[in-house]
């Protein structure tokens, strides 16, 4: 990380414990940790993609990002300044500068309210302008989005899926956010759709100056938009660094394993693989030390047992990996 | 590009504010709510102004007991020769005073205690336990206990049948509201800076009130029958106010002579019930815009 460039939103040994079950006296049976000490930074103007399986943390972080549910340890702090325990004035004044995109396009609007509606909900909520300086803005932010001015007083059930995302989309930038928090905006949209979305979002980001958080468990979407990629596991980020360090010259198992899940078009590229093994453990009780090992084709149950693997830096990629030397030396073929 | 705010909308795109009445103005259209609306109308009219459509339901005429129909008394006299059409005609005014009241009365605390409990955590926890400690007192026994204790009449009768509907209704806007609550477009009001009473008002509200109708026509209903019941059971009703559930009560020890005498209160009471459930169906249909009947 290049010196005196404070980060735009810090996140810092952020924990969520999620309690599950109850017992008879209506304590918690289980605790789930969501996330697990999860530090990053999100630099000003970049695009930080997230990725991993389902089920990784990748959502719970995004929403705690945006303030919609608080770390139970930890701090995740916006331009200097703490994000949780704020008063509910300067939380208002918060949630202005980060917006969220949804991962359901359709569900995230209110049934009952038109595109126009839910467009103007944040500018009325942030800006104090006129009902008519509203309603332009509006008409703005639809030719913005692509989203033809006669769809706006539609309900989401009466708009396509790529529409309603534009309709997302639109709501998240019209109060002129700083960053963006898209949580999987592109994995419920056909195929077809999710690329003219994407350019979409790129080319919004690049015209309003914005940071972006880019949640996505597809990988090649990721590569796509993401000037840095954070890889995550049970809670966990296991590796992160520029998407084209990642992608060229993947270190961290896991990293390994999900790139070679990904199907390749040529032939040629089909190449020996690590096969993805078994199934991704309960994280109600996942395995002690390295969350990964039991999935490892690397692991050594002694080590990877014993300690919570730290992230090392390596080039520009910080790396989670206890026998990572042993790794890149087996990979070069000593 | 920019749109003049001041311009009218174009006549074919027409601004969308009112979509609950485009909802029902399509209810209306179908043959069968239409019906129902009708009945109920009729109801409405006959309850209103039974005096003009019927005789004193209430005049005693002994050389006239048990007669079966005539042009005088068109569905007969009873056992003390009152007239049977008369007071069925009457007996529309309690059924309906207290459907539409029990309905009202207990939606509208049920609403605000149910989302209450759904919105604060402690709060909601010690009201859920008065409310299930509410529904462990059998109904129609506090109904009988309230008639004995408060003067009998259809205040009563309403306050009797009201309380122990409270909190079903309680108990299912909360369940509703819970998982309101969850939908992503909550989150995503949330994040676009909406907050307090209007997150409740525009988000959650209107989106818990299709069922809470069709669990207030369900109440209105069955209010009818208990109010039906509970005269049929002596209580609460003073003998001066013809009832549909006391002429059924009366008619039983003649039920062998003229099984007619049970069997018009009878089935009004039926029809009027039905037609409640049918109309809260369609009601809850239309306020759901995802149901509309709108083409794209």
């Amino acid at each position: 990380m290049k010196p005196g460039i404070s980060p735009l939103m810090r996140v810092e040994n952020v924990s969520r414990i999620f309690p599950v079950g109850s017992t008879l006296l209506g304590g918690p049976r289980h605790r789930v940790r969501a996330l697990d000490r999860v530090s990053l930074d999100l630099r000003r103007g970049e695009t930080l993609g997230l990725v991993g399986e389902s089920g990784c943390g990748k959502s719970t972080l995004a929403r705690l990002m945006v303030a919609l549910d608080a770390p139970s340890e930890g701090r995740i702090t916006f331009d200097n300044a703490p994000l949780s325990g704020l008063p509910a004035g300067e939380l208002h004044r918060r949630r202005r500068q980060i917006q969220m995109i949804f991962q359901d396009p359709y569900a995230s609007l209110n049934p009952r309210m038109t595109a126009r509606a839910s467009i103007a909900e944040p500018l009325a909520n942030f800006t104090g302008m006129g009902r008519a300086d509203i309603e332009a803005r509006i008409e703005e932010l639809a030719a913005q989005v692509g989203l033809p001015p006669h769809l706006l007083d539609r309900f989401p059930h009466e708009l396509s899926g790529g529409q309603c995302q534009r309709v997302g989309i639109a709501r998240a930038i019209s109060a002129g956010p700083d960053v963006i928090i898209a949580d999987e905006p592109v994995s419920a949209l056909d195929v077809s759709i999710q690329a003219q979305i994407l350019n979409l979002l790129l080319e919004i980001k690049r015209r309003m100056g914005l940071s972006m958080v880019f949640v996505s468990h597809d990988l090649s979407v990721v590569s796509h938009i993401a000037d840095r990629v954070a890889v995550m596991y049970l809670g966990r980020i296991v590796e992160i660094g520029p998407t084209a360090e990642i992608f060229a010259q993947p270190r961290h198992p896991y990293t390994r394993m999900l790139l070679d899940a990904v199907p390749h078009p040529l032939p040629a590229g089909r190449g020996r693989k690590t096969q993805a093994q078994g199934e991704l453990p309960s994280p109600i009780d996942p395995p002690a030390g390295c969350h990964f090992r039991s999935r490892c084709p690397h692991a050594d149950a002694s080590l990877c047992g014993a300690t919570v693997p730290p992230l090392v830096t390596v080039g520009e990629a910080e790396i989670a990996c206890l026998r990572l030397d042993e790794i890149t030396l087996e990979r070069a073929g000593v | 590009m920019i749109a003049e705010p001041a311009a009218p909308p174009p006549a074919n795109c027409p601004r969308r504010r009112h979509a609950t009445m485009e909802a029902l103005a399509s209810a209306l259209r179908e043959p069968w709510t239409l019906l129902c609306l009708l009945l109920l109308a009729g109801f409405l009219f006959v309850a209103f102004f039974a005096g003009m459509v019927a005789g004193d339901p209430l005049a005693i005429n002994p050389a006239q007991r048990l007669k079966p129909p005539s042009a005088q008394f068109p569905w007969g006299t009873d056992h003390l020769g009152r007239d049977v059409f008369a007071r069925a005609m009457h007996g529309t005014r309690m059924s309906l005073a207290v459907g539409a009241s029990v309905a009202l009365l207990s939606a509208i605390p049920g609403v605000a205690i149910g989302i209450f409990a759904a919105m604060s955590r402690l709060g909601g926890a010690l009201v859920m336990r008065i409310i299930d400690a509410m529904m462990a007192i059998p109904a129609v026994l506090l109904a009988v206990a309230l008639a004995a204790l408060l003067q009998p009449g259809l205040t009563t009768i309403i306050i009797a049948i009201t309380i122990p509907e409270i909190p079903r209704m309680v108990r299912l806007v909360r369940a509703v509201v819970l998982s309101v609550r969850q939908q992503p477009y909550v989150d995503a009001a949330i994040a676009s800076g909406t907050r307090g009473p209007t997150l409740v008002f525009r988000h959650i509200l209107p989106n818990t009130l299709a069922p809470v109708i069709v669990q207030g026509t369900y109440a209105a209903a069955s209010a009818i029958i208990a109010a039906a019941l509970l005269s049929f059971l002596g209580v609460g009703t003073p003998p001066d106010l013809p009832n549909w559930g006391g002429m059924m009560a009366d008619a039983r020890r003649y039920f062998q002579q003229d099984p007619m005498l049970m069997a018009y209160p009878g089935m009004l009471l039926s029809v009027l019930v039905l037609i409640t459930n049918i109309l809260g169906d369609r009601l809850s249909d239309a306020l759901d815009p995802r149901k509309s009947t709108r083409k794209i």
